[in-house]
């Protein structure tokens, strides 16, 4: 039966390969193809304008601080995330009390209750999320500064998103909050996996929370962390951020340009300024940015597979 | 012998098949190939033309000055916003009267631009289209791309109740300068008239025993009266501190003329360093200075600025007409909302008491390459009749361009107050364009980093101007942005 076989496997292949190159790879041709025109996005004529767009670029100062802050948010927001998701986990799984008659391991009390409250930003979408921190944030009467007040700092006011030195912290606070969530139970799903004699040995060894998560948990967890990283870093440079600059901030993007993200900056040049050639030329660089940190992360992150 | 090695007898073992292995690089291959190619079929998302078969024009008369064909079909798009969409299917059905065999493809949505863009990309966009809204598409844009229909013979045709008298004379002043971007040719009809100024509440300053001041000296007294009181004198949409310029250009052009506000829009070198401009950033600084704005003001949103300000935090608000509907949950019903012009520096300003920023506000289009632009403008000429007019001020609280229409209807106390100024006004009635002429400019530029900056005591007032005057000429020097110039 080996005639034939070149067919059925092509049959198989045909459809999936086309529709990655319709819809994944074309519209990235396109877009770079696009880049190179003086594409108002308005109308359906344009002409070929060789590299203006990226001399152009590299001269505009609001794309490099564009460029500043969504570095910044791929590099705080997964360190953050991470560092805060792998502790909630490990106290939910791993970090509770020896109880007499009980498991080897266990978490905290109540840690299938702090499980679903960690959980429950993920079920709100972003949008919503981002407006009910704007309420917050309100300096006049938002939940943050009332509560200031509230405990007799009647003194520390700030303005939260009005302030271009609090702006940028506030709009990453958010972004935490609602994610975190959900690396707790992808992180707890990867240590419910390794097997309890491990930590019955280090127990055993006298060994303390501390080092029962650096020498077992992570390591052993550390494909999960990777990857997760990955995710959470293009989530940092894409739609997300978007999503909370846009709708929480100044502006949007300020105040005095100091929350404004590479995504941002794509959308109000296409959309607002009518100049999409333009925006394709910063998409191209955001493409590059991404592709850049998910390699950088892979390669730094490469270690020794454990098998157990 | 029968000992082979072992790769031999894999690849002896009978027919030679496709490893797993070889599948996977050759498809790998096919990949890498395939991509260039697809490149090739360069078809683009913004190729297409077409659209290019016009609907014949029909019989010019009396009735039909406009020559409407009375078979084609129209398609209208309305913007589904503050105003709603009830006035527009009310002028739609007077369409469909006068032309009963047309009926009219009419739709409201509040994407203007995702539905409309890929429609101008494929050179077959209705024929009006109300471009407003968070989805509005860059006007200059259009109209640089040549993608509008001049409305020239809408504004020359007779208007809908008088056939005497032309539709451009039943207008209100700056309506037809404001369709223009560099020369005659008029682009855009705007249909709603907003109002902007300084919004207060009748009831608060006359519990304050004072009247709307006129001087910069009396508004500093009013302030420093409301104060004592435990309330503002100002808070603003510190969030888009673009609200700001509502009051403050008229006052520049109260101070120093026209001509200062003209400069500006004309990217001039050196406008923004008229000292007209210097004496009103340095008066509405002193707000700041004197802590007479509300506390926490440049952390708030429109919204949320106004809702402080309709409670009785703060006394004034720069603002626009829409207010009064925006807000009307948060407004009591005693409020006594009522607009002013912008207070002046003193009696040397050069301009009156009175000298106010009024314009239009929904902008409608007829697209070039629409199939029946006469339909278009046949349908604007109905809206800007008398009986349209009126129905749209009795129903959405809102003037419109049709100069009158506000007779023998009961007035919001917002509007009445409106209408007042602009009587006031006479003449005296300015128009600023940089925010439809340079967006990013106006809102980003000099509203968030210029006057924001300045209003949240971050930048001193000669900072202010150094840093607006800075991006002013950053925009006049940008060859990739289009640039007009005052008539």
């Amino acid at each position: 039966m080996q005639h034939g076989k070149y067919r059925f496997i092509v049959g198989f292949l045909a459809l999936p390969l086309g529709l990655y190159a319709l819809f994944v790879v074309w519209p990235f041709i396109q877009s770079i193809y696009y880049s190179f025109t003086d594409w108002t996005g308005l109308s359906p004529e344009f002409e070929m304008v060789g590299l203006d767009n990226y001399r152009r670029m590299l001269d505009d100062e609001i794309f490099w601080k564009s460029l500043q802050h969504s570095l910044m948010f791929a590099l705080v927001l997964p360190l953050v995330t991470i560092g805060l998701a792998l502790f909630f986990a490990f106290m939910i799984n791993v970090g509770g009390r020896r109880r007499r008659g009980g498991p080897v391991i266990s978490g905290v009390r109540g840690s299938s209750f702090y499980k679903i409250v960690y959980f429950f930003p993920q079920v709100l979408s972003i949008a919503i999320v981002a407006l009910l921190f704007a309420f917050a944030y309100n300096p006049d009467s938002g939940a943050v500064n009332s509560f200031l007040r509230g405990i007799g700092l009647d003194g520390v006011q700030p303005l939260w998103l009005g302030d271009p030195d609090l702006a940028l912290w506030c709009v990453m606070a958010v972004l935490v909050w609602s994610t975190v969530g959900f690396f707790v139970v992808l992180f707890s799903a990867g240590m419910a996996s390794i097997p309890a004699d491990l930590y019955e040995a280090a127990l055993l060894d006298g060994a303390g929370r501390a080092t029962t998560f650096f020498r077992i948990t992570l390591p052993l967890l550390w494909d999960t962390v990777q990857s997760g990283w990955v995710y959470l870093g293009i989530l940092a440079l894409g739609a997300e951020s978007f999503a909370v600059v846009q709708i929480m901030t100044t502006g949007p993007g300020g105040p005095d340009y100091s929350t404004t993200v590479m995504v941002l900056y794509v959308y109000q040049k296409a959309f607002r300024d009518g100049q999409a050639a333009y925006a394709t030329t910063i998409g191209v660089a955001l493409l590059v940015v991404t592709l850049a940190f998910a390699a950088l992360v892979m390669r730094l992150g490469r270690r020794e597979r454990l098998e157990y | 012998m029968g000992s082979t090695s072992a790769s031999d007898s894999a690849e002896n073992r009978g027919v030679k098949g496709v490893g797993r292995r070889d599948l996977i690089r050759r498809s790998a291959a096919l990949g890498l190939i395939s991509v260039p190619t697809v490149g090739f079929l360069s078809a683009c998302a913004s190729s297409g033309g077409g659209g290019e078969d016009k609907a014949k024009t029909g019989k010019k008369t009396d009735k039909n000055p406009l020559g409407v064909n009375d078979t084609a079909q129209l398609e209208f798009v309305l913007f589904d916003g503050g105003f709603g969409k009830e006035y527009a299917e009310d002028a739609v059905k007077i369409y469909e009267q006068n032309f009963p065999n047309v009926k009219v493809k009419f739709s409201a949505t509040q994407k203007i631009q995702s539905t409309l863009q890929p429609r101008f990309n494929q050179g077959t966009p209705p024929d009006l289209i109300d471009n407003s809204g968070a989805e509005q598409m860059d006007m200059g844009v259009l109209v640089g791309k040549s993608q509008l229909a001049d409305l020239t013979p809408l504004l020359d045709a007779p208007s809908y109740d008088d056939p005497a008298k032309k539709v451009r004379d039943t207008l209100r002043p700056g309506i037809v300068e404001m369709g223009q971007f560099d020369g005659d040719p008029v682009w855009i009809m705007y249909y709603a008239y907003t109002v902007y100024g300084v919004w207060y509440s009748q009831k608060a300053l006359d519990s304050l025993d004072a009247t709307y001041p006129e001087t910069w000296d009396e508004m500093l007294a009013v302030c420093a009266k409301a104060k004592k009181k435990g309330m503002a004198g100002w808070t603003y949409a510190g969030k888009y501190p673009y609200y700001l310029p509502f009051s403050l250009y008229p006052m520049i052009g109260k101070v120093g003329g026209r001509e200062v506000l003209d400069a500006i829009d004309n990217l001039e070198p050196n406008a923004w360093k008229h000292p007209a401009v210097k004496a009103c950033f340095d008066a509405y600084h002193e707000l700041y200075a004197k802590g007479y704005v509300l506390r926490g003001t440049p952390g708030l949103d429109h919204i949320q600025s106004q809702t402080a300000w309709a409670k009785g935090k703060a006394l004034f608000i720069p603002n626009g007409s829409w207010v009064e509907n925006e807000s009307a949950n948060v407004i009591p019903t005693d409020f006594g909302l009522a607009v002013s012009a912008p207070t002046g520096l003193d009696s040397s300003d050069k301009l009156p008491f009175g000298t106010i920023w009024a314009s239009g506000g929904e902008p409608f289009v007829v697209p070039a390459k629409a199939e029946n632009p006469a339909g278009g403008m046949e349908q604007l000429r109905i809206m800007l009749s008398e009986a349209s007019s009126k129905n749209f001020t009795s129903k959405v609280k809102s003037l419109t361009a049709y100069n009158g229409g506000t007779d023998g209807i009961t007035l919001t106390p917002g509007l009445k107050s409106g209408v007042a100024a602009l009587d006031k006004a006479g003449q005296n009635v300015v128009n600023p364009r940089l925010q439809d002429w340079y967006v990013q400019l106006q809102k980003e530029k000099i509203g968030v980093s210029g006057l924001g900056e300045m209003m949240a005591g971050r930048l001193t007032p000669a900072e202010a101007i150094k840093k607006i005057q800075g991006y002013a000429d950053e925009t006049a020097k940008d060859t990739s942005i289009k640039h007009y110039k005052h008539q």
